[in-house]
This record gives C-alpha cells, structure tokens and sequence, in this order.
C-alpha cells in the first residue's frame, strides 16, 4: 500500500471512530481535520511513517476508550460492588 | 474432535441511548433511533472465535432467522429458544454460546430455555470457559464468587460480562463482514409457531427523580430530615 493510501485509510478509519465520540462528531471531526492539515507539507517518508503510526496508535486508544466505556456502563447497570 | 458452535446474536437499543417511552404507553421508542449488537452477545460470539482459533478450526457462516416486525415485538424468550434449538438440531451444532440476557428486556432466559428444550447441560454466566474433549469447563460468576463446573458436549454457555473483552468492529472488517454469505430463514422453515404468550399492558418511565431543597441552616435541615423520616 502506498503512503497516500494508508493516509488516506487511516483518516477514514479514524472518522468512522469518531462517530461514537463521547464529545460528539463534529467535535471530532474538526479536531481529526486540523491534525491532519498540521502536517500537510511533511513529505519525508520516514517522517510519514512516524505519523502514520502516531495515528494508529490514536486508533487502538479510541477503541480501548468505548471497550471501557461500554463495560463501564454494564458493570454500573448490572454488577452492585 | 469436531466442534460446531452456534451463538446467538440480538439487536437492541444501542446501550448509550437514552430510552424513551412512547406516548402511548405500548412500548418504547425505536425509530431513528441507534441499534447495535447486544454487548452480551459480543462476548458470546468473541468466545466462540476464541475457541475456533485455540481449535484451529474453519468456516463462519451467518444465519438469519426472519421474524416479521409485528411478531418481533411479542416474541420471548420461549420462541428464541424453539428456533435456537430447531437451529441447533438442524445444524448439527454441539455447543451454544449465548450473552445471558439482552439489555432492552433483560429476561436472562433464552440459554436456559434452550438448554431445557434440547436436554443439553447448561452453563450459564460463565466468566471463562476452557474446552477439554468432549467436555467444558466452565467458570461461572454466582453470588459471592465463582463457581467451577464441567459439562459434557453438547451444552449451552451464557456469557457474562468478564468472559472476555469483545473486539471493537473496525471499518474494513464490517465492509468485509457485509459480502460474508447471510443465509435467510423463517421460523415456520424451522416448524416454529410464533404464537404469543402475553400482551403488553403499558410501558411507563421510571419516577422521575425529584429536585433537591436548599436549606439555609442545620436546624432546618435537621427538621426537614424528620420531615421525611429519615432521622
């Protein structure tokens, strides 16, 4: 996969993320849409490579956020401790 | 040894939605409004991937059993049971993973149903579940702590909340997940009857919680405490 295509795949998995955003989309959205533009003009490839993986990294955090989010709200509903 | 697992899987209200009653009181509000899987029926089939991979073993198919959405609003547990265990039968299936209740009616029914009706052992609320043979181990949450149990295949499993951490449905997965085979059924394929057992009197909201009181001194408080009994 070319770098443009993983830039591109990884902003579009991130906005599918972001639908379920505790601060709702387009909060997200604008914030996902700077951080993107920030680092327009980056053309060295390892350089893309670092950010690249700088977003992955986002990915796994926002999901471990809505996995504890959602057993959070379980454990509250069904579990008294 | 071959292991064929079925789980069952149930759509509800999506868990971070705010419920709201209809107006006429026959049931709650669903249109528009988000669905996702049911968060115990994730584990449930998160379990069963765990096992098919620890087993090496292959082939996913989906299987839809088609209720049409005026029958969907009666069904129970009792039918979900019928078609989980004409399913099972027809499919040659040896084990059962199910979540232990749906979030929308909470019955924690259909696993214990269904074991009933297929005469199978049952396992229910397991916390970890470890396959030896022709056997199960189970660990089960009950009150107080855990409960270690074994039962022959085949069985049914209910899925507590600590059996495991379900993945979260990452985009490319679900583009792919869409072209996987769906098979499509009705429940009269199965020689299941959809007959109702109850009709729904009302659905009414919870009592609203009542605002607090500001009070100006501790006598006041003191008073108004004695005032509700609490003190």
């Amino acid at each position: 996969m070319s770098q443009k295509t993983q830039v591109i795949q990884l902003y579009k998995t991130l906005l599918f993320l972001g639908r379920e955003y505790p601060m709702g989309y387009d909060y997200f959205r604008t914030k996902l849409k700077k951080a993107f533009i920030k680092n327009r003009n980056v053309t060295d490839p390892a350089e893309i490579n670092v950010l690249i993986s700088r977003g992955e990294y986002v990915i796994k955090e926002i999901e471990a956020l809505y996995m504890l989010r959602k057993y959070r709200t379980l454990k509250k509903r069904y579990y008294k401790e | 040894m071959s292991l064929r697992v079925l789980v069952g899987c149930k759509r509800v209200i999506d868990y971070a939605v705010k419920i709201r009653v209809k107006p006429d009181k026959t049931g709650v509000v669903t249109d528009g409004v988000k669905h996702s899987m049911n968060p115990f029926d994730e584990i449930a089939i998160e379990e069963a991937e765990t096992i098919r991979t620890a087993l090496a073993m292959g082939a996913d198919r989906g299987l839809h059993v088609e209720v049409d959405a005026k029958e969907a609003e009666t069904l129970s547990p009792s039918h979900v049971s019928k078609i989980l265990a004409e399913v099972a039968k027809k499919e040659n299936i040896n084990l059962i993973i199910l979540g232990k209740q749906a979030i929308d009616d909470d019955s924690n029914a259909t696993a214990q149903m269904t074991a009933a009706r297929l005469n199978w052992p049952q396992a229910t609320f397991a916390s970890k579940v470890e396959v030896k043979n022709d056997k199960l181990e189970v660990i089960r949450e009950v009150d107080g702590g855990l409960e270690t149990i074994e039962v022959k295949l085949p069985a049914v499993v209910s899925a507590d909340l600590r059996l495991n951490e379900p993945r979260y449905a990452t985009l490319p997965n679900i583009m792919k997940a869409k072209k996987k085979k769906i098979d499509k059924m009705k429940p009269s394929d199965l020689g299941v009857e959809l007959t109702k057992h109850f009709d729904v009197l009302e659905v009414s909201e919870p009592p609203q919680r009542e605002g607090g009181v500001k009070v100006e001194d501790v006598d006041t408080l003191i008073a108004k405490l004695k005032e509700v009994g609490r003190i």
